[in-house]
Order: C-alpha cells, then structure tokens, then sequence
C-alpha cells in the first residue's frame, strides 16, 4: 500500500514546491494591489522558453543567470508597462489588462515556437536518477521541496526584518496611508514583482526539468493553480501561499493515481478514469475554501465601511 | 411625544461590536407615527453605525429592533462573539433574524447615506425611477416584453412628480454627478421617497450645507413629512436644523446613549454639554 | 453622452432597429445564395456566421459583466453546456454510433428527426430551435447552481471562482464516465450543422448556412436589449453602479445577480450551441478559458456597457483575426513582403498588441458606454439645433 502510494506522494510534494514559488508571486502582487496578476502564469513559461533558446545558444553556467535575469526583466517590465498606467483606473481594467498580457505572451510564444513542441534542456545533476526510500526519481524532485522552503524562509526573513520588506507590509495594509507616509509606492511595486518573478523563473527551471515539453499554454494549468494555492492559503499570506500549493501539488497527484491505488486497495475493481478531474480537483478546493472561508486559512478578515 | 399614535420603530438594546470595540452599546429608542426624531452625538459615537444596524446593514451583536409592531431585526452574542461579547443583556434575545435591508425596504423603511450614494452613470430622473422598480407587479418576462406599459407609464409619472417636488424638474435628464451637493442631496431623498417608505432615515441631510440651504431643508423636512405622511428619523450635526424640526432627541456619545428628551431638555443637559465640549457647528 | 430619449423618440429608435435588422437579415439570405464555398468572398460568410456566434457571447457577457457588475469569467463552461446538449440531441439516430464509437450512446434521439418526421421539414426547422432552446436551458439550469455558492462573492473571487467552474465543466465533460452522454474525451459530429440548413420551395433551394446562426443571433440580441431597456436592466446597473445603495432602494441583490446570471449563461449556451452548429463539431477543448479571455476583450473593444459595442467588437475581433489580417501570416501583408516575419502565428500577435493599446490607451472601447442609438440620436439633435437657430 504505501509503495503505491510513495511515488504519488513524493511527486506531488515536488510540483507542490514548484507551486508554491509561482504562488508566492501571486499572492504577494495580490497582497499589495489587490490585482490578480493572471500573465504570472505566461512569465513562467516564458522562462520556460527562453531556457530553451538559451541552452541551445551558450553554456548552461551562462544560460541559467541569464534567463533569470530576463525573466525578472520581463516582469518589470510588464508592471511599468501594462499595470502602472491603470492604477487609478477600476479594478477590472487593471485584470483585463493582465489578461491581455497573457494574452500577448502566449501568442508571442505560439509565433516564435511556430507551434511545436520544445524540449526543455538537461540540466545536469538535479535532473540525475537517483534511488530515494527504495524507489527511483530524479534528483529535482528531491530537491524542490527543500529548496522552495529555504527561498521561502528567506523571504519571509527579508519581509519582517528589512527595510522595503516593512514598506511591503505596510502597502498591502493600506495602499494610500503607506503613499501618505512618505513610503515609494512605485519602488515597493517593482521590487514586488521583482521577487516574484524570481521566484517564478526558479520554479520554471525545476518544472521544466520535471516535465521537459514546453508549450505556450505550459504556463496556464500551473499558474492558474498556483493563484488557487495563494487563495487557499489566504491572500496575502506567503507562508498560507505555500502550504496551500504543497496540498494541491499533493492532492493533483493523488489525484492522478487514485484508480491505480484504489484498485490496488481493492475499492474498486477497474479504471474509472478519475485521473481527469486531478486539474478539475484544484478548483473543487477552490470553491469550498471561497464558499467556507473567503479569506483562506490564514486570511485576515476585514469589514467593509458603508 | 405623540405617544398616542402607533410606535413605528422601536429599538431595544442593539450592541454592535466590531472585534475589539463597541461601536454601539445598548442603544434603546422609540419613534412614533409622524415624528420627527434626531440621533446626535458627537464624531465617531455610533450613530450610522445605529442607522446600519437598523436598516438591516449589519446584523447587530445583541438586540432586537421592531417595526411599526413587528420584530424584524434580532440577534444575540453566537459562535466566537459568545466569548468575547464586552456588552450587557447577553442572554435577553434568543431568536435571530437577520433580514438584507431590501426586506426592510420593502417593510416600509427607506434611507440616504451620509457620503451620497447615487448611481453615478444614471440620470437624476433614472436614479429615482430605479427605486420604484421595488413596487413593481411586473415578472422579468412581462417587463422584458413591454407587456407592463401600464405600470411603466406609472412610474414615470410617479418619478417625475418626486422629481418636482424636490424642486430638481430642470435638472431631470442631467447625470447625478453632474449636480451640485445640496441638489446631490435632493435627489437622494426624492429617490429613498420613491419606494413609498413609512419610516424615512436621513443621515446628516445638511452636511456641507451653508446656513441658507440648512433653514430651506430645514423646511422641506418638515413638507416631506407632511405631504408624503412620514415619520423621520435623523442623524444630524448641524445644531440650529436638529432644534428647530426634532421633537425628540437621541445623544449618543462612545456607543451609548447619554439622554434624550426634547430639544429645551437636551439643550440644559450637562452630559450632552460636556460631551459636545469644544465641538461646534461644522461648515 | 448617452441620449436620454422622449417617448416619441424610442418608439421610433425601436422601428428604426427592427427594420434595420430585417434588412441586414435580408441581404445575408442574399449573399448566402450568390456566395458558393468555393468563392474567394466566402471568407466574408464564415465572418459572419463566426461573428454572430461571438457576438452573441460578447453581448450575453456584457450583460453580466458590464451592466450588471458581475466580473464572470465562466463563459467558455457555459457555451460548452449549449454545444453540448445542442450536438448530443441533434445527431440523427443512424450516425448515433458511429459518433459513439467508443460507447454506447445514452440519447438514443434527434430533435429535428422526431419533429421532422411528424411534421416533414417545418417539424425539421423546429426539431433544430427546439435543440437551440434546450441549449440555452441546460445552460442557465448550471449556472443557477453555480450561482447559488458564488454570486455573493467579491468581484476578484467571483472571476476565479466562475473560471474555476467552466474548467470543471469542461473536465466533467471529457470524463469517460459520462461518454456514453459526452462521448468522454472525443469530439461530437454529424448533428445538424449549417451546411445542411437549406429550404426547398418546389424547384428552389435558398442555402441558410449564414441566415440561421444570424437569425438566432439577432432574435436573441433584441431581447437582451430590451431586458436591459426594461426596469430591471436599470436595477442591474444600479447593482453595478452601488450595490449597497441598490438594496437600501429594495433591490433583493441575490436574486437579480442571479437573474442576471442565468440569463447571460442561457444566451451563452445558445451561443455554444452556434458554435457547434457553425464549426461542425462540438469539443471540449475548444472551450477553454481562453475563449473566455477572447470574448472578454470583445466587450473591451467595442465599450464596456454598450451593447452595440459588443456587437461591433466581436465582427472586428473575428474578422481581423479571421481575414483582414490573414495576410500576416502568409508572407505578404499590404504589398510588404517578408516571409521571414509574416508567418504562422504573426496574425495573433499583432492582433494582440492592438488590444493591449486598447486597454491600455483607449478604455472606453469604440463606443464607451454609448449604444449606436445614441451616437445617432445626438447627431440628429445637433442638426435640428442648426436647424431652428438658423431660422
């Protein structure tokens, strides 16, 4: 039972990981503008792609930092460029406007990619086999665990005990008063997205290793997940952003084997298919959490003035 | 006090508490038929709060509120609040009934806002006539077809006679932003008037209005509750509008009620004067 | 500004339209007669016939969205209800298992066979309505039960949460389980489709392809039009403008997002089911949220708020996407020549810099809140002023 069991679980811990650094980009945009930054997803795959390119064009020592720097290039740049101009503007101009980004991204990609499937690059040592609890898996799998939650302790430590991590906290309390007392909102945003999007191009690095074919619509299934996870969690709230991703990443891959470990337990006798509702399950989660408890699990509430 | 006509409101004990802090403590009051009443009380003591909760905004903590002889509104300290209720009469209200404020619109309640609400893409004329889309008889499939021509025609007529009677006729197809504040104001008394309330809740009708539009509302209030058959209950800070029409008085000052009487008694009540101390008249 | 109109001056703005209407439905009957499929003007049909569908899915959107407030972003699911019910009850009985291959199919009938068999091909033309109305039904019976858990929630969530139940949708419909109702993960053919409306008049035959899909387009535009003419399209906006003082005024706030709601999702499932009807085929993967995202930016194009709007952003979104800007993808674009850059895909991504300048620069949209009606009905006024000051 548990070595059926096992491989689903240790999966589903990795891509939790590789959730939970996309998640953070997600909550923590949301925290501060109360905008659902729906390119966030796109970015990933972009990064996706242009390690791709990258690999192929130089040696990976060069490659890695150089993507990551234009991932997080990309993600400054679309806030300067498609969010900024719109802060004053209702809230759903500013969310048709990262749907047009996404938009933009994924047929730029489909343009450049003409279509075909690109193989994300091997990226040596994390993506070596190797023998875990007597099972076989590949390394990034071990890894993504413990390498989310030391770039999420990190975070959590510059939050609370720097400077423009205080400023943070402060404009995702209130966005005018913070204006008011003299903080630079637009230096706070940036280095918001900044983060982020770090963030997300490390995930995309581990994602893709994991699953090498890259696409542009890679990026809509993982970030429109990931944005549930920071739900789930509570928005505004990284470290709820990360244990909701690690239970979806679970619970997605449970999901995908669940015929297979029922059958092996005996509930069931054959396939029921129910591999097609492991994406479907995220929104199910979803749902309850918005119907039960809107502001996640470790959401704050706030009363609205009339 | 014209206490023999019907009470039309009564509130008992309503306690809103918002986490830590009692915004409203045991407010208990009565209005009766065709009064005028005024709820006063220095900035930040709870009066729309009250307001809120007796239009069904908020759902008070503890307390019942009734309407022109039934309970609509009741509610006692439940689930985490049990624990941390700060207020008194916990255990007198056992039932709980929490209308949306349409119910008690449709009851018979209707009110204005203190920071003007009016629906800002529609005109003056359209922004009084939505509230009579309440009284219609009309289904969606009888209304989407224009088989409810009759009613239509109606309401249009009911809606431009508010609309005269607010003196706002030559303003009617103007856009509601596009209006200034004391006519803004106007406006949303004609609208709250247009779903043919017994019970009109004014929240400081005179804000940000100069001496002169305060003596000239002063005299609409009184019309309104003359030709429309109203009682009014308001909220106000302008001293000279709230001695001149109220026969009652309601002080609120931190959540509580600290007197009430009429106008000559407030006026010498030490309590009320030292709660208003260094407080005057706003522009 | 929008016009604010005398009576006089509504009836004859209604006439106006309804005239205007059938005229444009005239001229499409025409050109489907002397437009063949092998025509190079053909593309202007497909526009047409893809342009109904989307403009129908543009306009129930704004519906929600822009009148009412309601930032939904389930739509896709919703057209995908009204494809599916629209193709599964429209297969005639000898094809039932060759499109079943897999299973063995639950609805074991057509519509258009049972009525047409009882009535010859008037009961044909009904049995297809009949399916169309079903599709709309099946819609707004889902959507009401979605409505139920998500319509109090806060716009941001609302958006999420109804895009989260379109993804279900479309999951529950691929699941194996129910193949013998969806046929699981593959596609539904050979139900009634536009290539086969045609209507025979003793020696005659007038082609429908184009006239039906417009037809039902029309019709149901005009009744959401006159839905938000009506007292409750103007208690929806005030919904949208300030709910808060919208249910101080006695407006019941669940039930009307909820008319709201199931009305917009039923406009949308009769609009999936013209999808179906247009492009022969009725798959899941079709409707993925980013047809919603597509349908959404129609809105954005022609005014949020403006029904023709809608209307006229989704003919320019498809036929740009379509046909004018075909050429991007070809090699050759307004006699430029440069088939290193004009290839597959190009069309798309200069579509979609086009509508980020729109969002970004001219929010409004083509017409901004405005309807046809008015831009027409100021003009008019503007003359007439003219007109007595220069007498």
């Amino acid at each position: 039972m548990d070595k059926t069991i096992l491989p689903y679980l240790i999966s589903g811990v990795s891509v939790g990981g590789q959730y939970a650094l996309i998640a953070i980009g997600y909550t923590m945009v949301y925290g501060i503008l109360r905008l659902i930054n729906f390119a966030h997803g796109d970015v990933f795959m972009v990064a996706g792609l242009m390690m791709v390119y990258a690999a192929a064009a130089m040696p990976l020592s060069l490659a890695i930092p150089l993507v990551i720097i234009l991932t997080v290039l990309l993600g400054f740049t679309i806030e300067r460029v498609a969010y900024r101009p719109l802060r004053t503007a209702p809230r759903m101009s500013v969310m048709i406007s990262a749907i047009g980004v996404s938009y933009l991204l994924q047929n730029l990609a489909l343009y450049i990619t003409g279509g075909l499937n690109k193989n994300y690059p091997q990226i040596p040592w994390i993506s070596d086999r190797v023998t875990v609890l007597g099972m076989e898996t590949s390394r990034v799998t071990i890894i993504t665990p413990f390498l989310t939650v030391f770039l999420v302790v990190l975070l959590v430590l510059l939050i609370n005990h720097t400077k423009i991590g205080m400023a943070m906290r402060a404009v995702s309390l209130n966005f005018e008063t913070s204006q008011l007392m003299g903080i630079r909102i637009n230096s706070v945003i940036s280095a918001t997205f900044i983060i982020g999007t770090f963030l997300a191009a490390v995930g995309s690095m581990l994602f893709f290793t994991n699953y090498p074919g890259v696409v542009p619509t890679s990026g809509a299934m993982p970030g429109l997940k990931a944005f549930v996870a920071a739900v789930f969690g509570g928005i505004g709230s990284i470290p709820g952003a990360v244990i909701g991703a690690f239970i979806i990443g679970i619970a997605e891959s449970l999901i995908k084997g669940l015929d297979t470990i029922l059958i092996v337990n005996g509930t069931i006798t054959e396939q029921i298919g129910l591999a097609t509702f492991s994406d479907a399950f995220t929104f199910v989660l979803l749902i309850i959490i918005l119907v039960f408890k809107p502001t996640g699990l470790f959401g704050e509430k706030t009363t609205d003035k009339v | 006090m014209r206490k023999d006509r019907p009470c039309i409101l009564k509130t008992e004990d309503i306690t809103m508490q918002f986490g830590g802090v009692v915004a409203v403590n045991n407010f208990s009051m009565e209005e009766y038929e065709g009064e005028i009443v005024a709820i006063i009380g220095p900035n930040g003591a709870g009066k729309t709060t009250a307001f809120n909760v007796i239009t069904g905004v908020y759902a008070p903590t503890n307390g019942r509120v009734s309407f022109d002889g039934k309970t609509v509104i009741e509610n006692c300290p439940r689930g985490k609040m049990k624990k941390s209720y700060l207020g008194e009469n916990a255990g007198k209200y056992t039932h709980v009934i929490e209308p949306t404020p349409d119910r008690l619109t449709a009851l018979g309640m209707a009110r204005t806002f203190q920071n003007i609400r009016l629906w800002k893409s529609m005109t003056v004329f359209d922004n009084v006539l939505i509230a009579k889309h309440m009284k219609r008889s009309s289904n969606l499939f009888s209304a989407t077809f224009g088989l409810n021509r009759a009613e239509d025609r109606q309401q249009r007529e009911e809606a431009d006679a508010l609309i005269e009677t607010v003196d706002l006729a030559d303003v009617r197809d103007e856009l509601s932003t596009s209006l200034p504040y004391g006519k803004q104001r106007r406006l949303e008394i004609a609208r709250a008037l247009a779903t043919e309330p017994k019970l009109l809740l004014l929240d400081e009708p005179a804000a940000g209005m100069n001496p002169q539009e305060t003596v000239e509302l002063t005299k609409f209030i009184g019309e309104i509750r003359d030709q429309f058959h109203v009682s009014i209950l308001l909220i106000e800070h302008h001293m000279d509008l709230v001695m001149d029409i109220s026969e009652r008085i309601y002080v609120l000052d931190f959540g509580s009620m600290i007197a009430s009487g009429t106008p000559a008694e407030i006026q010498a009540n030490e309590k009320v004067i030292d709660a208003y101390l260094g407080v005057t008249d706003d522009a | 500004m929008k016009a604010v109109r005398t009576p006089e001056e509504n009836r004859r703005i209604s006439w106006f339209c309804f005239f205007a209407t059938l005229a444009f439905l005239g001229l499409v009957l025409l050109l489907d007669q002397l437009i063949k499929p092998t025509s190079p003007m053909y593309m202007l049909l497909t526009v047409l016939q893809k342009g109904s569908v989307y403009a129908l899915a543009a306009v129930s959107m704004n519906l929600l969205n822009g009148c009412t407030g309601l930032f939904s972003l389930g739509h896709a699911g919703f057209m995908l209800i009204g494809a599916y019910t629209y193709a599964i009850f429209t297969i005639p009985s000898a094809s039932r298992d060759t499109v079943y291959q897999y299973y063995d199919a639950a609805v074991r009938f057509s519509f258009p066979e049972v009525f047409g068999n009882a009535m010859g091909p008037a009961g044909t033309a009904l049995g297809v309505l009949v399916a169309v109305i079903l599709a709309g039904l099946m819609a707004a019976a889902f959507a009401y039960l979605i409505g139920l858990p998500v319509l109090r929630l806060k716009s941001d969530y609302l958006a999420i949460a109804t895009l989260g139940f379109a993804e279900i949708l479309r999951a529950v419909c691929q699941w194996q389980k129910l193949g013998p109702i969806t046929n699981g993960s593959n596609l539904l053919k050979s139900f009634a489709r536009v290539s086969k409306f045609k209507l025979v008049l003793g020696s005659t035959k007038l082609t429908l392809s184009t006239f039906v899909p417009v037809l039902i387009a029309a019709v149901s535009i005009m009744i959401i039009v006159k839905l938000i003419n009506s007292t409750y399209g103007r208690a929806f906006k005030a919904i949208r403008d300030d709910e808060v003082a919208a249910e101080a005024m006695g407006i019941n706030l669940a039930r009307h997002k909820m008319i709201s709601f199931t009305v917009s999702s039923f406009f949308a499932g009769v609009a999936g089911a013209m999808m179906a009807m247009v492009l022969s085929i009725a798959q899941a993967s079709n409707f993925k949220s980013a047809m919603t995202y597509e349908i959404l930016l129609m809105v954005v194009l022609g005014g949020i708020g403006s029904t023709s709007g809608s209307v006229i952003g989704s003919f320019l979104f498809v036929a740009a996407s379509e046909w004018w800007l075909r050429g991007l993808d070809s090699g050759t674009f307004l006699g430029i020549n440069a088939p290193n850059i004009f290839r597959n895909g190009f069309r798309l991504v200069v579509f979609s810099v086009i509508i980020m300048i729109v969002v970004l620069f001219f929010r409004q949209g083509i017409m901004g809140e405005r309807e046809l009606t008015d831009v027409w009905l100021n003009r008019r006024r503007a003359r007439q002023k003219k007109k007595e000051a220069g007498k």
